[in-house]
């Protein structure tokens, strides 16, 4: 057990300490771009309280933003001051799915770019069967989840099929197949099928009550099943990954093409699996941001899911749980972030700057090494260099 | 230039890699360390360079106790080392990869490489070295591009140079190469110390040995005691160099090759003509320098190469055409040339990589479900058979030394029941009582029934193990010969002289 806590400890000292930095560092950029600290800086004495007390207000409502705020207790009862991690967790929610599609992806040794179109292609998978048909509530759901996937799956898995088949790179497979979807859905939703009934703007209807995640917190509360989906979904990718074949094949090709070929594993089924997988991870997350907070399917559903979805897996160091922590972090942010717009002078595009600068102290462990002085900071295998000698 | 280590310690957990090391080498002298697999000299070395920091102990260069905390350290008080893998960029040139991380600028940041190629020249006039600077470093040779690696350090003033089993990947000519230059090195006042489970080799070069046994000096030795006395010393048993080998009982054909042609991907012929027959009970070796096509043909046997021409049937099954997997279950054990890029995955377990090609099969898989407990065992099982030696069988194999991982793929092909056993470089880097092991185990395949299709560059297995000798020479099947013909002959043929 205790080994077990070591190992946990180990793999999480990158992140905790990047995360550390980030916000430490950010501290700065949020002192300097206030225009009442600047207006200080011939006083130290007073440059260095407005300076602290900027920053610690700034934190402070990204901390009520995003986990808890007492103001909203008042008159509802104590628990409604959690209604921030309730949005916390919705946001987080796709998140940790297109997270999970980026960091197998990684575990397989491919770079998963297309999330975005792939949760996109989710999306409208979900929103159609969840709009157009009636069914009776649980299989309504599960209908219109499987329809999210399959499309989704479908559409990763032609990008495993075109890198098996012709070579082509993923990575550019991947990018061109995000514009498709996105463009894909500017059109879809010009179509009488999708656009909703005297609308002109790109909106399809929202989806039959029969088809929506049930939301678990009460009415007050945005917070709904979506997220036991998504924690069962890392679970499964774990399970997949660690204890099945299929996992044991996707990681040798990962580790060591050549080696797995070499063994008898098939490194193209490999590359089509995976990403067909993928595909199906992304659109689950498509299909549970529709049914459980959108319920309408617009032209900017992806927002940018797919893509913070790359920050995510990496911060997660390509691992299910890592990934679910990182994306809740992520959610946090993102709401939190909002709150400190609108209650402070710091601007929301700080947020941006710590994720940049977490990402940025990940991907160099030799600098927080040496900014922390500690010794055997595990660094990650799916993303360094591979290379090994005997 | 003298190097002393006073007590080394070094410890990987619970394992004590290095014990209480002492070792001096003198001024001018080449110095060989010879020891078991895993017997601690790569980690012995690692800590000189700086690239691993020992637990305990110092080291001292003329006399003076110095701190080497990185190998930057170390070149700085002249010690250089060449790694078993090159540590060059395929896509620079000779003189990019030398001046690598040691550049010069002007002001605007252009690279000045005058300076370095008058001194690379310089150097390499005063040592002898024929060398074109300008030539990339992918499209040499492997012993050239040693020895760009040996030039890299005598540039940067290494006055003791170390050499982890450098003769490992060198062909018979690139070895015989190479005991010339550090004869030269030595000649120049340049201390050496070489590491090689090669006794020949170690015999023909060193001033003196230091044998190392589970990271222990047990002994010193000289290069005039035999062969048989330093293998003794090393692993602290007799080792018969030359395995007792019975009458082959020769069965009917196993593997039959027909017309074989293997192209590359631009359609010129890598392989071509070649025709033979391995029946059961027998060993036939495919002897040859490297680069003349065996390792195309060894890789063919099993679909690894893609535009193959011909029929290869295994046990009248035809193989040409089907998936890697499918050949490997008509029933072939196949050990790659390269353990690192083939062979082995380096981050998974040694568990892991002990039931690479049989994953699928139970106990270890039961409908999708992969039993990591199924693994654990069996791989415990075939470590202890194969004398794997090792910590936790959940480690990383690139934790393992390089004897051990070879042991690795070795147990890994030869406990499967198959018809056809394809070897290729079965003992490299292996210690002598390990290659002992392994000849063994191949021998013992071979007397049960099996067919051996073995692949080696080293003319001392081909001898020990063949039945017969197949030499290849620029991509063909020159001779066919019985294993008692002479070495000379065998070494005429393979340089491509047919009476
Ligand atoms: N980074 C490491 N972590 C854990 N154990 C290690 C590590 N490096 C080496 N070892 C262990 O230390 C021992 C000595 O290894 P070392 O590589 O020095 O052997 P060696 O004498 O060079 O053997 P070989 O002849 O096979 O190359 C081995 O048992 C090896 O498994
Ligand atoms: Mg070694």
């Amino acid at each position: 057990m205790k080994k077990v806590w070591e190992r946990i400890a180990g793999s999480a000292l990158l992140p905790f300490l990047s995360f550390l930095l980030a916000f430490f560092i950010s501290g700065f950029f949020i002192a300097f771009s206030d225009a009442n600290v600047l207006k200080t800086v011939g006083h130290p004495g007073k440059f260095i309280t407005t300076a602290l007390s900027t920053v610690g207000n700034a934190y402070l409502a990204l901390f009520q933003g995003s986990i808890f705020d007492p103001n909203l207790t008042a008159g509802h009862g104590f628990m409604r001051g959690f209604y921030p991690l309730s949005e916390t967790i919705v946001t987080a929610t796709p998140l940790i799915l297109t997270g999970l599609a980026v960091a197998l992806a990684f575990q397989s040794g491919l770079f998963n770019i297309g999330a975005q179109g792939q949760f996109i292609f989710g999306a409208i998978g979900a929103s159609y069967v969840g709009f157009h048909f009636t069914f009776s509530p649980v299989l309504h759901v599960a209908l219109a989840l499987i329809a999210g996937v399959v499309c989704a799956a479908l559409y990763g898995g032609l990008v495993g099929l075109l890198k098996a088949r012709t070579g082509a790179h993923e990575v550019i497979v991947t990018i061109m197949l995000n514009y498709i979807a996105g463009f894909f859905i500017l059109w879809i939703l010009k179509t009488t099928t999708f656009l909703r009934p005297r609308r002109i703007d790109p909106i399809a209807p929202d989806v039959k009550p029969s088809a929506q995640l049930p939301h678990l917190a009460g009415a007050d509360f945005r917070l709904h099943a979506g997220i036991l989906i998504a924690l069962v979904a890392a679970y499964f990718v774990w399970w997949i990954l660690n204890r099945t074949t299929i996992g044991f094949q996707f990681r040798a090709v990962g580790a060591n093409a050549s080696a797995a070929r070499t063994a008898g594993i098939s490194v193209s089924r490999v590359t089509i699996s995976t990403m067909a997988l993928c595909g199906a991870l992304a659109g689950l997350g498509g299909a549970v941001h529709v049914l459980g907070s959108q319920y309408a399917l617009t032209a900017d559903i992806g927002g940018s899911f797919g893509f913070d979805a790359i920050t995510v897996a990496l911060l997660g160091r390509a691992k299910p749980f890592g990934t679910v922590l990182a994306a809740l972090l992520f959610g946090a942010l993102r709401t939190g972030g909002r709150t400190m717009q609108s209650n402070t002078t710091t601007p929301l595009d700080i947020v941006l700057v710590i994720q940049a600068l977490i990402v940025l102290f990940i991907a160099s462990p030799t600098l927080v090494r040496f900014i922390f002085k500690v010794k055997n900071l595990k660094t990650n295998a799916a993303m360094t260099a591979k290379g090994w000698n005997g | 230039m003298s190097l002393e280590l006073n007590a080394i310690t070094k410890s990987f957990g619970a394992l004590i890699a290095n014990d209480g090391i002492n070792l001096a080498v003198n001024d001018g002298e080449i110095h060989a360390i010879l020891g078991e697999n895993g017997a601690g000299k790569s980690t012995l070395m690692n800590i000189v360079y700086g690239l691993l920091q020992p637990d305990s102990g110092e080291i001292k260069v003329d006399g003076k106790v110095v701190t080497i905390n990185e190998p930057s350290d170390a070149l700085a008080v002249g010690i250089g080392m060449v790694h078993q893998h090159f540590m060059l960029i395929p896509v620079f040139t000779v003189l990019e990869n030398i001046v690598l991380g040691h550049e010069n600028t002007s002001k605007v940041g252009k690279l000045k490489l005058h300076e370095a190629r008058e001194r690379l020249m310089k150097i390499a006039n005063e040592f002898g070295f024929e060398i074109d600077p300008d030539a990339y470093v992918e499209n040499l040779p492997v012993g050239v591009q040693q020895r760009v690696e040996i030039l890299k350090a005598l540039v940067y003033e290494a006055k003791v140079l170390i050499l982890d089993e450098p003769t490992a990947v060198l062909t018979p000519q690139e070895t015989d190469e190479l005991i010339e230059v550090m004869k030269r090195l030595r000649a120049q006042g340049t201390s050496i110390i070489f590491i090689s489970h090669k006794l020949r080799e170690v015999k023909a070069v060193a001033d003196r040995i230091t044998v190392i046994r589970r990271g222990k000096v047990v002994a010193t030795a000289q290069p005039s005691a035999s062969q048989e006395e330093l293998a003794a010393l090393m692993v602290g048993r007799p080792v018969n160099l030359m395995p007792d080998k019975n009458p082959p009982k020769v069965g009917a054909p196993i593997l039959v090759v027909k017309d074989l042609e293997i192209l590359d991907p631009s359609g010129r012929a890598l392989v071509s003509d070649v025709d033979f027959e391995v029946c059961a009970g027998e060993v036939l070796a495919i002897a040859g320098v490297q680069g003349n096509g065996q390792s195309e043909l060894a890789e063919a046997m099993v679909n690894l190469q893609s535009h193959v021409r011909g029929s290869i049937t295994v046990g009248g099954v035809e193989i040409v055409g089907k998936s890697v997997h499918e050949s490997l279950h008509e029933g072939i054990a196949f050990v790659p040339e390269s353990r690192e890029l083939n062979g082995l995955i380096g981050s998974f377990s040694i568990a892991e990589n002990l039931i690479l090609d049989t994953h699928r099969e139970a106990p270890y898989t039961k409908g999708f479900a992969l039993s990591p407990k199924a693994v654990a065992i069996r791989g415990e099982e075939q470590a202890k058979e194969f004398d794997i030696r090792y910590q936790s069988i959940q480690d990383p194999v690139s934790s393992l030394s390089g004897g051990n991982k070879q042991k690795v793929v070795v147990a890994r092909e030869l406990s499967r029941p198959v018809k056809l056993v394809v070897a290729s470089q079965p003992t490299r880097g292996l210690d002598v009582g390990s290659i002992e092991f392994v000849h063994e185990r191949i021998l013992a395949e071979r007397d049960a029934g099996r067919a051996v299709l073995l692949f080696s560059t080293e003319l001392d297995e081909v001898v020990a193990l063949a039945d017969r000798i197949a030499v290849m020479y620029a991509g063909k099947i020159l001779a066919i010969v019985d294993a008692t013909v002479s070495r000379e002959e065998l070494g005429l043929l393979m340089a491509g002289v047919k009476k």
